[in-house]
């Protein structure tokens, strides 16, 4: 019970803003999963010019409603708005950089990336279909590979998170049951399965019980040393999580013709591509009120565009595209102050 | 200079006897007021804390009505919430905690007090409380990281395989041994509240007139009897007070309970497979729910929960009553 009040007057503060620290000239909120490399480009943005970032990773959610709130001078998400929505509140996007989400396995006997996974199996395993690792349908897929009588075990996340919309938004791209039946959001009704919290605890628990696959962030995969899979992509051929498979995948994509670069990177055609990729987005307001923390915050991101590529490859994350970055600082332009000049100059 | 002022003070307003019964009263009025609005300021946060969640939970209970809290469904995707696996999870495993922790609590209390050798007192009444003061968040992460996989490996494979062929109990405990679920918040839960149950009902068990047991003593009662006969009717009421503590701390048990329970929003007979408690949605939920309606049935859980708190509290004062006015 004294647990609820608590976390009523955290959700009160994140929903009225919370106070800006003042060391911070820039001022930053939301999804978690890039909120790794965000505080590595603070770090060496504060050693080399002085500025500092606040950013607090309160959840994509929560960084929709902060900067709908203006609160901040940049939200951050990893499900993409769609124009619309961007209009609504004139707001800007654009994605800073690639990630993908991988699903982690815990088998007796398999060694990483021996196991192949197609899309509609893997959405069969989370809805509870397939019951058992010997199940025909991942036997067709790994002829030769010695499946365990095992039951499955699905560990998904049980917050809230934009790790569970691209995985479940893959999943109803490729299984149309999983798309009328579940669908694709931050937070889905599971048919199957256990909770955990955060990357690490879905990571936790699958290391920890037999017969388990959950899904997490490649970079925690990683980290964690967990046994992954292949995926079979659109192409039909079966591709490792790496690096240049999310390349690939983003490679392929419509990023000028999508409002506010909001693209999904989710089962993109090409034989290389990873097909649960993502790219991690910014949201900033056209007209804001204080134009010169906007500015301060467009010089971060070029600088972290410019610099920042290889503390992103440290980190398991992808720099986006060269195009894409040219792109994007075009579409800065859009962010004017009250007498319609542009706030920041891009200097290229 | 100020503090030497003080005791010469009074002296001087000893002038005259009214004006020092003047003085008196003023301060004892004071006082009155001071400790009534200390006591207000609870009501008025205890009445700010319902009315903002009342608010709050509205559009949750204008969209669904009062199916909301029969309705187990919780789709964040379609917007359709229903409180039903929550509240079952909530009440289940803290009756089960209470179940265990119940029983042992009070052993230990007695032995602590009646049977346990001077020496080994102190350690015992240190150990106890040294264990109310772990943080939750420590037994979720123990709960999660040693716990689980041990009770995967040993207890839950043991039900399984014991109550497998046994009607009712087979689905009491069916499904594969996961290691985390109901049944494991509820063991970390009875781990949790035992201290308080203990730590109470040795202190209220301590009060009993030591002439009371020695009379029993003395007409030949063994020691639990005079435990049953004498103990525990003179210190009911602490003990039940113990009770309630200990359940209010696992009905709104939050880090703990969220590590360990599997988070599903589902209600399954068997107490293996994966659950969730109102304290533990809320926790997941909150900061990633989008929406009115989302945030709002969040709201509304918080709501339940002080609800349920305030009914088990009735009825626990209920069965208090009952039991003064038979035993008189």
């Amino acid at each position: 019970m004294r647990f609820i009040p608590a976390i009523v007057t955290c959700g009160v503060l994140a929903a009225t803003g919370l106070s800006p620290v003042n060391a911070a000239d820039i001022s930053g909120a939301g999804a978690t999963f890039p909120y790794p490399i965000y505080a590595k480009w603070a770090d060496a943005y504060k050693k080399e010019t002085g500025s500092s970032l606040n950013y607090q990773s309160i959840g994509s959610g929560g960084g929709i409603k902060q900067i709908q709130a203006k609160t901040v001078a940049f939200g951050a998400t990893d499900m993409p708005l769609s124009g619309p929505e961007l209009n609504k509140d004139g707001l800007t996007q654009f994605p800073t950089v690639l990630g993908g989400v991988v699903p982690v396995i815990n088998i007796e006997g398999v060694k990483p990336g021996e196991l192949t996974l197609d899309g509609a199996t893997l959405a069969r395993m989370f809805m509870g279909q397939i019951k058992t690792w010997n199940d025909p349908a991942i036997a067709k897929l790994n002829p030769g590979v010695k499946l365990p009588t095992q039951a499955v075990v699905v560990v998904h996340r049980s917050d809230g998170s934009g790790t569970t919309f691209v995985f479940t938004d893959y999943l109803s791209k490729v299984h149309a049951d999983w798309k009328t039946k579940v669908g694709a959001s931050t937070a889905v009704e599971w048919p199957a399965g256990l909770g955990a919290k955060g990357n690490e605890g879905v990571a936790n628990n699958v290391a920890q019980t037999k017969g388990a696959i959950g899904y997490v962030e490649y970079a925690y995969a990683k980290q964690t040393k967990l046994n992954y899979t292949k995926m079979v992509n659109l192409d039909g051929k079966a591709v490792a999580p790496t690096s240049a498979s999310f390349t690939a995948a983003a490679a392929n994509a419509n990023w000028e013709g999508t409002p506010g670069f909001g693209v999904i990177l989710t089962n993109q055609s090409g034989p290389e591509s990873w097909p649960i990729a993502a790219a991690t987005f910014i949201l900033m307001h056209k007209k804001p009120q204080k134009p010169a923390d906007s500015a301060e915050a467009l010089k971060f991101f070029t600088w972290a565009y410019t610099k920042g590529g290889k503390m992103a490859e440290d980190l398991d994350f992808v720099p986006m595209p060269e195009k894409v970055v040219g792109a994007v600082q075009k579409s800065w332009a859009e962010i004017k102050d009250d007498k319609g000049q542009p706030v920041f100059a891009a200097s290229k | 200079m100020a503090e030497a002022a003080i005791p010469t003070a009074p002296v001087i307003t000893f002038s005259t006897r009214a004006q020092a019964l003047d003085r008196l009263r003023r301060s004892d009025a004071i006082f009155h007021v001071l400790t009534r609005a200390a006591a207000m300021t609870l009501l008025a946060i205890l009445g700010g804390v319902i009315v903002s969640l009342f608010i709050g939970s509205l559009p949750a209970f204008n969209a669904f009505g009062f199916n909301f809290v029969f309705e187990e469904r919780w789709n964040p995707v379609t917007e359709r919430f229903g409180a039903l696996a929550p509240i079952y999870g909530t009440v289940i495993t803290s009756f089960i905690a209470m179940l265990i922790a119940v029983p042992i609590g009070l052993m230990i209390a007695l032995f602590l007090t009646e049977l346990c050798p001077m020496w080994l007192r102190r350690p015992l009444g240190i150990a106890i409380e040294l264990l109310a003061g772990i943080p939750s968040i420590i037994y979720g992460i123990w709960g999660l990281f040693l716990f689980a996989p041990f009770l995967q490996s040993t207890l839950q494979p043991l039900l399984i395989a014991t109550f497998g062929n046994v009607p009712f109990l087979s689905s009491l405990f069916e499904g594969p041994p996961y290691g985390i679920g109901v049944l494991t918040a509820s063991l970390i839960l009875a781990i949790m509240v035992l201290p308080f149950i203990t730590s109470i009902s040795r202190d209220v068990f301590e009060a009993v007139p030591p002439v009371l047991k020695e009379a029993a003593y003395g007409i030949g009662c063994t020691t639990w009897e005079v435990f049953r006969n004498v103990v525990l009717p003179y210190t009911r009421v602490g003990v039940i007070g113990g009770f309630m503590l200990g359940l209010g701390r696992a009905l709104g048990e939050t880090m703990a309970v969220t590590f360990v329970i599997g988070n599903a929003h589902k209600i399954s007979a068997s107490i293996l497979a994966p659950g969730t408690t109102i304290s533990a949605t809320i926790a997941n939920e909150f900061t990633e729910a989008v929406g009115d309606i989302y945030t709002s049935s969040l709201i509304a859980l918080g709501l339940i929960l002080f609800v349920i708190t305030f009914i088990v509290l009735a009825i626990a004062r209920y069965l208090l009553a009952r039991i003064e006015r038979r035993i008189g």
